[in-house]
């Protein structure tokens, strides 16, 4: 009667993927990240913009990250399985099928950049397109599981979106942008290897090779306390440059001397413990010293706008 | 004739119900986002035309 009379019903599969799965696909955590991340630099970028399209900048930002996310999920699934971190996502659970993922993480990549260019401009939606390339290609599907500084480059693609959120505002990548995109960056590698120093057997099993598991912890261990001694410094820079007040300068010296302080007790780690408690204290600390560094500057930013007379 | 028909279960009707809302839903933002960003890059010159 119908085409579909030879299908066999083996190939007949329906699927029990809510639109929750699908949420989850978009890596929600870490897209809360990217959205508050590029608010601060589109609303520290100098010049009015229609809160609309302020909004819908945000918006697009979000949904390339999350894109990205879905990408990563399609091509990561074989090595998420092993992982205890990972096993609950939506592809190796086989509640949303690979080539589903794929198919959703391309469309929304397709339509974030669109919306960016033709609604915003074209600078940031270029900066996003190459985002998403960077993370779903150079990071996932090369970097993750040949090299070691795979978290270290991969890292970029995270650090992006203060400057996508300053393009968007101002079409121009600045000085004050690129600052914040190096705080993200070598935040990174010291965030991410006190996640590898616990985690290590997971990346193990997988076969990834994280830091730890290749040069060894020691090595680790002070490569991130390297990466801290710059970070705290240059997360300071924009007082320093006189762009920022020193309110924010005070926040970043003490959040960045904190930081300094959890990466030196995991530096002085005992070789024998296997708890690693600094580890992911500094884990802990890593998120909450980002979130404050980057209020410190939006609150910075607002209040010297309010506080400056008008039309100065 | 009921054979060739594919009964969905419970579990899977409830899936695809959320689903079509979740479609439902980002199109129908989609559709304002666009008409709203419309008037604003027009600006107030969307008022000045011949009536």
């Amino acid at each position: 009667m119908a085409v579909v009379e030879n299908i066999g019903r083996e190939e007949i599969r329906l699927s029990e993927a809510t639109a929750g799965d699908y949420f989850a696909l978009l890596k929600p955590r870490v897209m809360s990240l990217v959205v508050f991340t590029a608010i601060v630099g589109l609303v520290a970028a100098p010049g009015a913009m229609n809160p609309f399209i302020a909004i819908i900048a945000i918006v697009a930002i979000a949904v390339g990250a999350g894109a990205s996310g879905a990408l990563n999920m399609w091509y990561d699934a074989d090595i998420d399985h092993v992982m205890s971190r990972t096993s609950k996502r939506p592809v190796p659970l086989g509640r949303v099928l690979p080539g589903e993922a794929l198919a959703f993480g391309l469309v929304l990549s397709a339509l974030s950049v669109l919306t960016l260019g033709v609604l915003v401009n074209w600078l940031s939606a270029t900066l996003l397109a190459f985002t998403i390339f960077f993370y779903a290609v150079i990071y996932t599907m090369w970097l993750k599981r040949s090299t070691p500084q795979n978290i270290v480059i991969g890292g970029a693609a995270g650090a992006i979106p203060p400057v996508i959120g300053w393009a968007a505002a101002t079409g121009t990548v600045s000085l004050e942008s690129v600052i914040l995109f190096l705080v993200i960056f070598l935040w990174t590698p010291p965030h991410f290897w006190a996640l590898a120093l616990f985690k290590a057997g997971d990346y193990g099993r997988a076969g990834i090779p994280m830091m730890p598991n290749v040069a060894g912890e020691l090595s680790t261990r002070r490569q991130m306390f390297v990466y801290a001694l710059i970070l705290a410094p240059l997360a300071v820079l924009p007082a320093v440059l006189g762009y920022v007040s020193w309110g924010y300068g005070i926040a970043a010296t003490v959040l960045g001397a904190g930081f300094v302080w959890k990466t030196w007790a995991v530096l002085a780690m005992s070789s024998e413990d296997k708890v690693m408690k600094p580890a992911k204290q500094l884990f802990a600390y890593s998120i909450v010293y980002l979130f404050l560094i980057f209020t410190a500057y939006l609150l910075d930013v607002v209040a010297w706008r309010l506080l400056a007379p008008v039309g100065a | 004739m009921d054979d060739n028909l594919v009964t969905m279960s419970p579990a899977q009707k409830k899936a695809q119900r959320s689903r079509n809302i979740a479609i439902g839903v980002a199109l129908a933002v989609l559709v304002v986002l666009f008409y709203v960003a419309t008037i604003v890059k027009f600006g107030p010159s969307i008022l000045d035309r011949p009536l």
